[in-house]
C-alpha cells in the first residue's frame, strides 16, 4: 500500500499566511489539516483597558482587506454597551461605506486571485497578460469600492472618520452623489462578469452545508437582523455563544469556530445568498438564474459567482444609498462612560464577524471576544478538503495539489484575520 | 512640454511600518516628506498602486525586500527595462504585492514612462515599530541622494 502525501508549503492567492497536510494511505484519507502558524495577534488581550472608544480603530488593524467589517462590529458592541441608539442617517451611510468594502474585497479576490485557477493561469499577471480586458473590468470595478471608502472613511485602508456613535464628519452630499455614475457602471460590469464567469469550467462538488449568517425580513443584511441557518437557527446576536463556540486546536494560533453540538458550519457569500436570497433585488436575482444558479448555490467552486453577485448587489445599494444621502446631523451620537455588555455581528465580506465586550464603569474594556469569518470556517475548509481529496484520488499530485488550492481559494479565507495562511503537504502512504 | 511632464518624481514608499523592517518604505516616504518633497506612504494591496500608475510619469517606489541578499543593501531597478522577479517582494501576507502591481501594469501598457524601484533588504519582518540598525542607515543615504537628485533638477 502506498503513502500519498500532499503539502502546500506557502498557498499563494490567500490573505495570511498557512499550510496544508494530506495524509493518503492507499485511497483513504488518513489526515487533512489546514495548519495556520501565524503568531495569534492577542487584540481581545490588549483590548482590556482600553478606552471603549478607542476599540474601532484597534480593531480595524485586524485586517488591511476587511477594516469596516472590524470597525462596524466593534461600534456595535460598544454601541450596546453604552445605550447609544445611532440615527436611520447614520445606519445608512455606514451601510453605503460597507458596500464599498464587498466591492473592493470580493473583485480583488474573484477577479485577481480566484478567476486564474479557472482558466488554468498561476496568477494575477498571466491573466492581465492573457485576458487584459478582464483585468481592466475588475482593476476599475475594486477603485469604485476604495471610492467609496475614500468618500466616506477618508481613506481606502483603515478609514479614520469612523467612530463609536457615527462619523466624525458627514461627507458632503455632492461628493457622495458624485459616486453614483460609477457605481451604476459597476452594477452593469458585475453582472457582465458573473455571466462570463458561468462558462467556466467548475468541479462537479456539491455538500449539504449548514449556512449560518445574518438574516432579515427586508433587505440582504449587511449590518442589521438576526443571526440564523438554512437549518432552522434564528437567534439574536447576543445569544451568540450560547449556539457557537471557538476551540483551540494545537496546529493552529486561530480559534476554530463549530456550533455547539460539534459541527462544522459555513459562513460567507453562499450563506448570505442562501438564506436571504429573496432579498437580493430583482435584478441581481435574473443575474443568478441567467448564470445558472438557484436560490441555493452548494457547489463551493460556483462561491465565485455569488460573490459577484454580491458585488452588483453591493453597486445598486450603494447607489441607492448614494442618491438618497442626506448628510447625518449631528455626524456622530455621543456617548458617555458606563457599565456595560454588548454585542455586535455584521457580514464581512468572508462571512459574519462577531464581537462582544464587557466594560467597566470608566467605559474601560474588561473582557473583549472577537469571532473573525475565517476562524469559522476552518472546520468547514478541512471537511471540503477531505470530500475533494476524496474524490480526486487519481488525479497526479500536482494537480490534486492544485485543486486543494482551489478549494482553500474558494473561501476567500483571511488568514492574517484569523491570525493565520498556507503551506500545502500530501501524503501518499 | 505639459505640467504633467514637469513634475518631479513621485517617491511611494511600501510597506507595514508596524512590522519592522518591512516599514523601512514609509520611513523614506515619511522623512522626504519633512522636507517637503512630493512623496507618499502606500498601504494595503498593490492594486492601488496601478491608480498611481495613471496618474504619474515618473515615479519612484522604495520597498523592503527579503531576497536572502546582505541586510541593509540597496537594489534599484528600471522596471521599464526587465520584469521584476516577484520572489524578491514576497514577503507580505497579500499575494498581490508590488512586483504583481508592476507587471500587471506591464501587461496591460500603463506603466509610467520612468518607473524606478528601490528595495532595502530587510532583516526583521516581525511584529514591532523600528528599522534595524544597517537598514536605516541605507534608508538615510538613500533619502540624502533622492533630496540631492530632486534639488537639482
Amino acid at each position: 500500500m502506498t503513502e500519498r502525501i500532499i503539502q502546500v508549503d506557502a498557498l499563494a492567492r490567500v490573505e495570511g499566511e498557512g499550510a496544508l497536510y494530506v495524509r493518503l494511505r492507499g485511497r483513504e484519507v488518513e489526515k487533512v489539516e489546514f495548519r495556520i502558524f501565524e503568531p495569534p495577534r492577542f487584540f481581545e488581550a490588549f483590548l482590556r483597558g482600553r478606552d471603549a472608544l478607542e476599540t474601532p480603530d484597534i480593531t480595524s488593524r485586524i485586517c488591511g482587506i476587511c477594516p469596516i467589517a472590524y470597525i462596524m462590529s466593534a461600534c456595535q458592541g460598544i454601541e450596546m454597551a453604552l445605550g447609544v441608539d445611532v440615527s436611520p442617517e447614520i445606519d445608512a451611510l455606514r451601510r453605503l461605506i460597507y458596500c464599498g468594502e464587498w466591492i473592493q474585497s470580493h473583485t480583488l479576490h474573484a477577479v485577481m486571485l480566484h478567476a486564474p485557477d479557472f482558466l488554468g493561469l498561476d496568477d494575477a499577471i498571466q491573466i492581465a497578460q492573457s485576458h487584459p480586458d478582464l483585468v481592466r473590468t475588475g482593476l476599475r470595478l475594486k477603485k469604485i469600492g476604495n471610492s467609496v471608502m475614500e468618500c466616506i472613511g477618508g481613506r481606502a485602508v483603515h478609514p479614520v472618520n469612523t467612530r463609536v456613535g457615527g462619523f466624525y464628519r458627514a461627507p458632503d452630499r455632492a461628493a457622495v452623489r458624485a459616486l453614483v455614475p460609477e457605481l451604476e457602471w459597476g452594477a452593469k460590469a458585475a453582472r457582465d462578469l458573473t455571466l462570463a464567469f458561468a462558462e467556466f469550467d467548475y468541479p462537479d462538488d456539491e455538500f449539504d452545508y449548514t449556512f449560518v449568517s445574518l438574516i432579515h425580513p427586508d433587505v440582504y443584511p449587511i449590518l442589521e437582523g438576526r443571526i440564523g441557518s438554512n437549518r432552522g437557527l434564528d437567534i439574536a446576536v447576543p445569544d451568540f455563544n450560547d449556539n457557537f463556540v471557538e476551540e483551540h486546536v494545537a496546529r493552529s494560533t486561530a480559534l476554530q469556530g463549530r456550533m455547539r453540538d460539534g459541527s462544522a458550519y459555513l459562513v460567507g457569500p453562499l450563506a448570505r445568498y442562501a438564506n436571504n436570497f429573496d432579498r437580493l433585488s430583482p435584478d441581481c436575482q435574473a443575474t443568478a438564474r441567467e448564470a445558472g444558479l438557484g436560490p441555493v448555490v452548494r457547489n463551493p467552486f460556483k462561491s465565485i459567482l455569488v460573490r459577484l453577485i454580491e458585488v452588483q448587489y453591493a453597486c445598486e445599494e450603494a447607489a441607492r444609498l448614494a442618491r438618497a444621502y442626506e448628510p447625518p446631523d449631528p455626524a456622530f451620537v455621543a456617548a458617555s462612560p458606563r457599565a456595560g455588555e454588548g454585542h455586535g455581528c455584521t457580514e464581512a465580506p468572508r462571512g459574519i464577524c462577531y464581537h462582544t465586550y464587557r466594560l467597566d464603569a470608566e467605559g474601560r474594556i474588561e473582557h473583549a471576544q472577537i469571532v473573525p469569518p475565517t476562524s469559522q470556517n476552518q472546520p468547514q475548509i478541512e471537511a471540503d478538503l477531505a470530500r475533494v481529496v476524496a474524490d480526486n484520488l487519481d488525479l497526479a499530485d500536482k494537480d490534486l495539489k492544485w485543486r486543494c488550492e482551489q478549494t482553500i481559494r474558494n473561501y476567500d479565507p483571511c488568514i492574517s484575520c484569523s491570525t493565520h495562511f498556507l503551506k500545502l503537504q500530501v501524503d501518499r502512504v | 512640454m505639459s505640467d504633467r511632464e514637469k513634475q518631479l518624481p513621485l517617491v511611494v514608499g511600501i510597506g507595514n511600518r508596524f512590522r519592522m523592517d518591512d516599514g523601512v518604505g514609509p520611513w523614506v516616504a515619511e522623512t522626504l516628506q519633512q522636507t517637503g518633497l512630493d512623496a507618499r506612504v502606500h498601504a494595503g494591496d498593490g492594486t492601488g498602486l496601478l491608480d498611481l500608475f495613471e496618474d504619474y510619469d515618473d515615479i519612484i517606489l522604495v520597498d523592503a525586500t527579503r531576497s536572502g541578499a546582505e541586510p541593509g543593501s540597496l537594489v534599484s531597478l528600471d522596471a521599464g527595462l526587465a520584469p521584476l522577479h516577484a520572489d524578491m517582494f514576497h514577503y507580505s501576507t497579500h499575494r498581490f504585492g508590488l512586483a504583481e502591481a508592476v507587471e500587471t501594469a506591464r501587461a496591460l501598457g500603463c506603466l509610467p514612462e520612468r518607473l524606478w524601484v528601490y528595495g532595502i533588504e530587510g532583516k526583521d519582518f516581525g511584529a514591532g515599530i523600528g528599522l534595524t540598525a544597517c537598514v536605516e542607515l541605507t534608508a538615510s543615504v538613500l533619502v540624502t541622494d533622492l533630496t540631492l537628485k530632486r534639488g537639482g533638477d
